[in-house]
């Protein structure tokens, strides 16, 4: 079982890996051939970094566009990040401090984090525009955070898993060494919808997380009429005349 | 069209009830060969036409970094759903912008995308099936590229890039639209997308100076084809003829009367519209724009002013230092944009808008006014889409906020705002624009104004507001059309230079 799980996280980690340096690549490699800034623009590099600082720290054109959908989806986010921070314990060692100092801010944030999941599906069922444009994939993803989230949280506040052969393994699985993982059924239900996660990352709708750094609309400045902007295909239009 | 009847305004606040296929149907008259085959696209719907459209589809996902990534990018988190002034209007769910775009980013999974290879149920994806391309003729004609969407968006995903591109492949297997193709027809044909000819502009134009003196007794120039002016005067055809446009463009010729400045017009380049855009024609865009180099380049002119027109100033501010090199900071070896950078004076912003000249000429003093004549009008501003979410004026961002209310308030005494929620950056679209601006859409326009004319409405019951200044040739088109339908005034709509040239004191009789 041991074993399984190592190939599984090797695979799942390559996939994740690969498939996403693939997908930044090819936005980072497709042209923008004109300027379409969102205006009011900021019209310096400066002002663009703290835009799209804005923008993903602080979700801050959803939160003109809804409050409800805010708030659900930046605690969710917010919980996420948390966490995963604080997973960065099994991963390391020593711990590093700033870890060990968001370690208990990051399982209560398992709390949080599933709040915010349960408030964006309870949006998506009962909210008839978002229920309309919802696809089986979209709960499913859902669904798949929840399982995650709560698998997680019950190895917490229920039943104990013996943390420290975990992070021996995950150590272990780091410098090739397969160690042996505890044959704890909840253990292997968190492992799995991860490894799952991370396989879905670079094919789903999670591409929003890369995507929103390249998108034109909000990374690009507002200085049209001072600089020339011109992309390659549409210079050879020029020198094809 | 006797039978289309305004919506019945909403009750704050407002849950959007959802009327699937409430705009289902065949859309707007689809081009015919002959317009069609005028610029370039095929006459009918091709034989191959599935295969044409997917390969289209690809071309352009590896052109637009705008595309590809927002077919990626949609969580489906609604942000966007409630936000489009089609869906409120319409209540049909596939007006939401989430929704629209889905009508293609279905298509990119099923064709693009692993998932939707293997598992298109589970992910949304759709095979490009008649059905569904008819279904983007429809509601891909029901979009007018106003990015209000694009400001609510987490991602800032643009329904405005997924419907250019939509209606590019639409047009590159023989479906265009009528209005818009037979538009750009005129334009390159005539010169103007009103298909005004040079004489009869000229005509026009004299028509005018007779008519400034009869008012004014004062000698004001309506000039064209002038070789040596200072400025070239780019300007919506409709200004030369249609109501109330052809008040603003009086404006700005007693502006540039007032600061003694020389300007022209252009009989080749007599259209600031590029429809282009509307269609997501990268080639049309480009030669549309061109037309304007052409004539700065003919006339040896130093600046270059754009009239009151949003999308042209869109095209104009963002686009045409791209396309045509009108702007600054060209390369030192782009010799295509020098040759027209150097004739440029780079003390002035090129483009420059009419209204940043002419608040320009306020601040230096250089213009007096008589606010009284604005006495009668008690004067509201209504944002266009791609003046407000796709350009600026002025030095700061939001300045093509301040400018055009700057000027308002120097030339008239009295100016209500509209509920901030519809205005500046959230401002709602007139519901005409975005090539959608045709009779056979007109029960779509009607519905679109929906939201704009329920504020309109408040200020009208609250401040009595008996004017609604727009800086717009296609706003001032569709609210002359539809505001009748829902009890306003039609003479309620009009520039921000008719104000101008209300007040302006041009000197002295003689």
């Amino acid at each position: 079982m041991s074993m399984l799980f190592a190939i599984l996280f090797y695979l799942a980690t390559l996939v994740f890996v690969v498939g996403l340096l693939q997908r930044i690549r090819t936005y980072a490699a497709t042209p923008a051939p004109l300027k379409i800034p969102t205006t009011p623009a900021p019209t310096t590099t400066g002002g663009v970094v703290l835009r799209m600082t804005r923008e993903v720290v602080f979700f801050e054109s959803l939160f003109k566009a809804n409050l409800w959908t805010w708030s659900m989806g930046w605690l969710f986010h917010a919980s996420l990040a948390l966490v995963t921070l604080r997973h960065l314990r099994y991963f390391t060692e020593p711990v590093w401090g700033w870890v060990a100092f968001i370690q208990p801010f990051g399982i209560y944030a398992g709390i949080t984090m599933l709040l915010g999941l349960c408030g964006l599906w309870v949006r998506r069922l009962f909210v008839e525009r978002i229920r309309y444009i919802s696809t089986p994939s979209d709960h499913l993803m859902l669904l798949l955070l929840i399982a995650i989230t709560v698998s997680g949280l019950l190895m917490q506040f229920v039943a104990h898993t013996d943390v420290v052969a975990v992070k021996g393994y995950f150590i272990g699985l780091m410098h090739l060494d397969i160690r042996v993982l505890p044959s704890d059924l909840l253990l292997m239900l968190h492992l799995m919808l991860v490894t799952t996660l991370l396989v879905v990352f670079p094919f789903s709708k999670l591409l929003h997380a890369p995507g929103v750094f390249f998108s034109p609309t909000r990374n690009q400045t507002d200085n049209p009429r001072e600089k020339r902007h011109l992309s390659a295909w549409a210079a050879k239009l020029e020198s094809e005349k | 069209m006797a039978d289309i009847t305004a919506p019945a305004y909403r009750i704050i606040p407002i849950v959007p009830a959802l009327k699937p296929d409430a705009m289902a149907g065949k859309g707007p008259f689809v081009a015919s060969d002959k317009i069609n085959e005028a610029i370039g696209f095929p006459g009918q719907l091709v034989e191959d036409w599935h295969d044409k459209a997917i390969a289209k589809m690809g071309e352009l996902l590896s052109k637009y970094r705008s595309l590809k990534v927002y077919m990626d990018a949609c969580v489906h988190c609604g942000a966007c759903s409630d936000k489009c002034h089609y869906f409120i209007g319409t209540q049909d769910p596939k007006n939401m912008p989430v929704a629209r775009q889905d009508l293609m980013r279905s298509v990119y999974r099923r064709y693009f995308t692993l998932p939707g290879k293997l598992f298109p149920k589970l992910v949304g994806a759709r095979d490009l099936t008649r059905e569904v391309l008819d279904e983007w003729y429809n509601y891909f004609n029901q979009c007018s590229e106003c990015r209000r969407c694009s400001v609510f968006c987490p991602y800032g995903i643009d329904t405005a890039e997924v419907t250019m591109a939509a209606r590019e492949i639409l047009d590159s297997i023989g479906y265009g639209q009528k209005y818009s193709n037979e538009i750009i027809g005129k334009v390159h044909k005539i010169g103007n997308n009103l298909g005004l000819p040079g004489p009869a502009l000229i005509d026009t134009l004299e028509g005018l100076e007779e008519d400034v003196k009869e008012a004014t007794g004062i000698d004001v120039r309506f000039p064209i084809d002038v070789k040596g002016a200072e400025v070239l005067l780019i300007t919506p055809s409709a200004d030369f003829f249609a109501e109330p446009h052809i008040d603003s463009l009086i404006g700005y010729a007693k502006v540039f009367h007032a600061t003694g400045t020389s300007w022209t017009l252009s009989s080749m380049a007599s259209e600031a519209g590029n429809f282009g855009m509307f269609i997501g024609n990268y080639d049309q865009l480009r030669k549309i724009a061109l037309r304007i180099r052409e004539a700065a380049l003919e006339l040896g002119v130093k600046r270059i002013v754009v009239g009151e027109c949003g999308h042209a100033w869109r095209v104009a501010y963002s686009f045409w230092n791209t396309l045509s090199g009108v702007g600054d900071g060209a390369g030192e070896v782009d010799r295509f944009a020098q040759m027209l950078q150097k004739q440029l004076d780079h003390r002035y912003k090129q483009p420059t808008h009419i209204c940043e000249f002419t608040w320009d000429a306020i601040e230096r003093n250089a213009l007096t006014f008589d606010k009284a004549k604005n006495d009668k009008h008690i004067i509201t501003f209504h944002d266009s889409c791609n003046v407000a979410r796709g350009s600026r004026m002025g030095d700061l961002p939001g300045g093509q906020f301040e400018i055009p209310r700057n000027i308002i308030k120097a030339v008239a005494s009295n100016f209500v705002e509209m509920s901030p929620e519809t205005t500046r950056e959230q401002t709602f679209c007139c519901g005409g624009g975005g090539g959608l601006l045709t009779d056979d859409l007109l029960d779509l326009r009607v519905k679109g104004a929906l939201p704009r004319m329920e504020v309109l409405q408040q200020v009208v019951d609250e401040h009595g507001v008996n004017f609604m200044a727009t800086i717009c040739a296609i706003c001032k088109a569709q609210f002359t059309k539809v505001m009748p339908i829902y009890g306003f005034d039609r003479r309620m709509v009009g520039g921000v230079h008719q104000l101008v040239s209300n007040a302006i004191i041009l000197g002295e009789e003689k």
